[in-house]
């Protein structure tokens, strides 16, 4: 099993320990050599005591989707142990804390099991049980830096910068680094035959997850009102927003702040919240996840309909109900498409990486404000609460924000009057006024049947009016929202198609597909609804494989529904079990399915 | 029905405000809702109360939620912006609201099934931040959309028109806002708009969360013999402790008062609010004597109305949070980003 710089490391720690910093330098480190990487954290639903894992994988290609192969287990967690030697790939590594031997349970003969007496250094070096318990996740760096030939002044420099306001910590953790180092160096043959080595593909990128992306990528919107409800795996946005803001919402002047977070009683309040403030001009949004995404439903369906804008982002995790909390799916997109009762549907967004939350996050506001209608951004737990490398972010300083038709007083003060929901331009978007600028622009925002003048109606034809209405202002949605990312591999009639997060593992899988001559165009839709290119995607072939990350084939059917796509062609690949998808997944389901078809 | 506009007619002699505007152009549309209704009566207070206060039309937005209570924003104040929510929501689209224009005056016109009930916890959140709004509840104890049910709010013992009496105990918003710390706490009747509209306009004016409960009987459902939401048993059990009399800025307080019964409260705009003693051992400023007398004088049956607690102590949502005092939504967006070469730094700490 020897390699270069393709390598998937596992640990295997008990939540609550702080592993999450030593993880973060270890994957850190090789970032820092330009070896590009991946990082998953697999977490409980629990603040102590239950095992987490997190996996780094290696990957000189720069593939994005996590690997299903173990190849560096580190077990450091006494209740795993088990289970983790299991998950190994024949030919791999497990190192564990020799300070309690656990020969009995280390039976495989296909890996090399090394133990390290880590408790037992850190008990020696170190005072304080906490202080043991950090310093032994440090040491386990130390450790694998020497079986992987990590570069230990990476390691050095990075300690360095993370602790430069503490420096008492640079020598204790570089003290930790060392114990897990010299005694790998001293007892085994390092490094071992699978290993890393510098290269250059990591200039230009950084590591982010997508919560703060998204959250930087707000306040690059000029989001000024923002409420929430707590809720995993969404919080870390609304913690991003905060953070960014308290750095660069502060009135120069005045020192006060120009940015509004509330934290709601629960997410009926923070989407009504978010429509209050977007009805008086402000930027507001929502961070929150798929039961959120049930309690705003009313909500959701009332801005539909008084056109209110609204940017909601829906980090979604697994269902139906509480699911599993700290796992991923893409489970919400009809839940999302068609929040809320009577005819009601929406704008989603799906980013595929933090890189897209950021500016995904920007174009929103601008979607939002333009159509005057809400716009869902679906990340998921993977995107949002993983750290992914992706290339530099970047501001177009030249950007002009997109408010859409808003009248000034003085537009008003020159209409001889003015009426809300009144199709002006033929595009299906009335022209709408603001609070505190004009008596002539004043009207009442309701749910209940209105006319194009905004009067309250209970008449037929003056409700049904604005309702089609509303059907115009959906095909200008599908003109306005990002086209697809579509690749031509060369003539073929096998394509695969799907949103956000699936996007890594499907491009990997046609690199699998393509090492054995099947070759297949690739569709990643970005938004609903589906711009015309998708639907001219799916005419143009004979088998569409429609990737997705859920049990029902939502996907599928949003895309039968709103492209009138032939059912018969759209076959389903889907991944549900919560862990984030990986390439080997995609190509065997597809392979299993191309060969039937091929058998038909 | 709202959609029948009122004909702006308005004859010249009709007083005008410090604005140039008759209190006709503070109305709205006409009612739909039933002849004798009280929340009819309480449109005119508002009407009267914004009027007085020479509040400009656009700086007020109306709020309100679902219910017959919540429909009267449509008939008041036709040139101001409304924002006819969802049930129970009206209080966290006012948060919202007021988070992104904390230059208007927000007032919110709630009844006690969309308070008390559906949108009790939207309620009790937005006494905890004290939003700055005025907040009416239109109380008549039933729901009057759906035809007579009971709300959270009827008395023990009260008779619905068909079926038994009400056993559950009530949901009273005073002594619920006085325990939750809300600022501004009134009770008045929709039969007394003398009483009304000061509590109205200082509620208005407060700088914070204002509770204006107002009894506002239901003409159709609940105004029988044996409902304690009537006229007759309001009007019956009614009792005054503490007037508010409103004081226009600049002007002198000429009123003569008895010596210790008179407290003035000034308001951010100048004006102030005196507060009339007539129940001379009750205190208005004691959260915790205010809440002992009104269940005292609950359980014997009494109506307590009048200014009933003042907190102007306490800041309201934004300065407890060190908010600019700009409009959010008015703050320029190119200022509310550091720009691409900020960003540059910022991505520093992810390599």
């Amino acid at each position: 099993m020897a390699s270069v710089n393709d390598v998937v490391i596992k640990i295997g720690t008990v939540n609550g320990t702080g592993s999450a910093s030593a993880n973060g330098l270890l994957m850190k480190s090789i970032f820092r050599m330009g070896i590009p990487v991946v990082g998953k954290n697999y977490f409980p639903s629990n603040i102590q005591g239950l095992p987490t894992w997190y996996e780094i994988r290696v990957t000189s290609d720069g593939y994005q989707a996590r690997s299903n192969r173990v190849d560096l287990m580190v077990a450091m967690n006494a209740q795993t142990y088990a289970r983790d030697l299991t998950e190994l790939a024949p030919g791999g590594w497990l190192v564990y804390d020799s300070t309690w031997p656990r020969s009995k349970l280390l039976d495989r003969d296909d890996v090399t099991v090394l133990g390290i007496p880590l408790s037992k250094m850190c008990n020696e070096n170190f005072d304080g049980a906490r202080a043991r318990i950090l310093m032994k996740n440090i040491a386990y760096v130390g450790a694998v830096a020497a079986l992987l030939d990590i570069d230990l002044d990476t390691i050095k420099k990075l300690i360095e910068e993370t602790f430069a306001s503490k420096p008492h910590l640079i020598d204790s953790n570089m003290l930790a680094i060392h114990l897990g180092y010299d005694y790998a160096t001293e007892n085994f043959v390092c490094p071992l035959p699978m290993k890393v080595e510098g290269m250059d593909k990591t200039k230009g990128h950084i590591i982010i997850d997508g919560n703060t992306a998204a959250g930087l990528g707000c306040m690059y919107a000029g989001a000024t009102v923002g409420a929430w409800y707590p809720i995993t795996p969404s919080t870390s946005l609304m913690d991003a927003f905060r953070s960014f803001c308290s750095r660069y919402r502060v009135d120069e002047e005045t020192g006060k702040r120009t940015y509004c977070i509330i934290q709601a009683e629960d997410e009926l309040a923070a989407i009504g919240m978010v429509l209050g403030a977007s009805w008086n001009g402000a930027r507001s949004f929502t961070p929150t996840s798929g039961p959120g995404i049930s309690l705003m439903s009313e909500f959701l369906g009332y801005a539909y309909y008084a056109e209110l804008p609204a940017v909601v982002f829906n980090v979604q995790r697994t269902g139906p109900s509480t699911g599993m909390p700290t796992r991923t799916q893409q489970a919400d997109i009809l839940s999302c498409a068609y929040a809320s009762h009577g005819d009601t549907k929406h704008v989603l967004l799906f980013p595929c990486d933090p890189a897209e939350c950021f500016t995904t996050a920007q174009d929103a506001f601008d979607f939002s404000e333009r159509l005057q209608t809400p716009v869902m951004v679906l990340s998921d737990l993977d995107i949002g609460m993983n750290d992914w490398m992706v290339p530099d972010l970047d501001f177009d300083d030249s950007r002009i924000p997109d408010r859409g038709k808003v009248l000034s007083a003085d537009d008003v003060e020159n209409m001889e009057k003015f009426y809300r929901y009144l199709d002006v331009d033929g595009d299906g978007i009335p022209y709408r006024t603001l609070p505190g600028q004009n008596p002539k622009g004043s009207y009442f925002t309701r749910g209940s049947g209105h006319t194009k003048y905004g009067a309250y109606t209970e008449n037929s034809d003056d409700y049904q009016e604005v309702i089609d209405r509303l059907l115009l202002k959906w095909e200008t949605a599908r003109s306005i929202v990002p086209e697809p990312e579509i690749h031509y591999s060369k003539f073929n009639k096998a394509g695969i198609l799907c949103v956000g997060s699936s996007d890594g593992a499907c491009k990997e899988a046609l690199d699998r597909l393509s090492a054995q001559n099947i070759s297949m165009n690739y569709c990643r839709a970005k938004a609903f609804p589906f711009s015309a290119s998708v639907r001219e995607f799916i005419e143009q072939h004979d088998v569409i494989y429609v990737v997705e990350q859920n049990r029902d084939a939502q996907l599928r059917t949003l895309l039968m529904l709103d492209c009138d796509a032939d059912p018969k062609k759209l076959v389903s690949v889907l991944h549900y079990n919560g862990m984030s998808l990986n390439a080997e997944f995609v190509s065997r389901r597809i392979l299993e399915e191309h060969s039937k078809g091929q058998a038909a | 029905m709202t959609y029948i506009a009122k004909p702006k007619v308005s004859h010249p002699g009709m007083p005008r405000n410090s604005l140039g505007l008759t209190a006709r152009e503070y109305e709205g549309a006409v009612s739909t809702l039933c002849a004798g209704c009280g929340h009819d009566s309480v449109t005119a207070a508002i009407i009267q109360a914004v009027f007085e206060l020479n509040i400009e039309p656009h700086m007020l937005a109306k709020m309100s939620g679902i219910g017959c209570s919540s429909k009267t924003p449509a008939y008041f104040a036709s040139q101001s912006h409304g924002f006819n929510s969802v049930h129970g929501r009206m209080p966290s689209v006012t948060t919202g609201a007021n988070a992104a224009n904390r230059k208007l005056t927000y007032i919110g016109v709630s009844g006690d099934g969309d308070s008390l009930s559906i949108g009790a916890g939207q309620f009790v959140h937005a006494i905890r931040r004290n939003l700055n709004m005025c907040y009416i509840i239109e109380n008549n104890g039933v729901y009057g959309l759906t035809k007579g049910q009971f709300s959270a709010s009827a008395d023990i013992g009260t008779k619905p028109k068909k079926g038994l009496p009400n056993q559950q105990e009530p949901i009273d918003p005073v002594s619920s806002a006085i325990a939750l710390g809300a600022t501004y706490i009134a009770r008045s009747f929709s039969g007394d708009k003398d009483q009304l509209v000061p509590l109205i306009q200082g509620a208005l004016l407060h700088d914070g969360f204002a509770l204006v409960d107002v009894i506002s009987p239901c003409v159709t459902f609940n105004d029988h013999e044996g409902s304690t939401k009537s006229y007759a048993h309001t009007r019956k059990f009614y009792h005054h402790v503490v007037e508010a009399d409103y004081v226009p800025p600049a002007e002198a307080i000429k009123a003569q008062y008895d010596e210790g019964s008179a407290m003035p409260i000034e308001l951010h705009d100048g004006s102030k609010i005196v507060l009339r003693k007539i129940e001379s051992e009750y205190d208005p400023t004691s959260r915790a004597k205010a809440f002992k007398y009104l269940r005292e004088r609950f359980n014997a049956g009494e109506i307590t109305t009048g200014l009933l607690y003042v907190d102007d102590s306490r800041k309201e949502m934004h300065d407890l949070m060190g908010n600019i005092e700009t409009p959010l939504s008015e703050y320029p967006l190119e200022k509310l980003q550091p720009g691409n070469a900020e960003l540059k730094k910022i991505l520093l700490r992810y390599r």
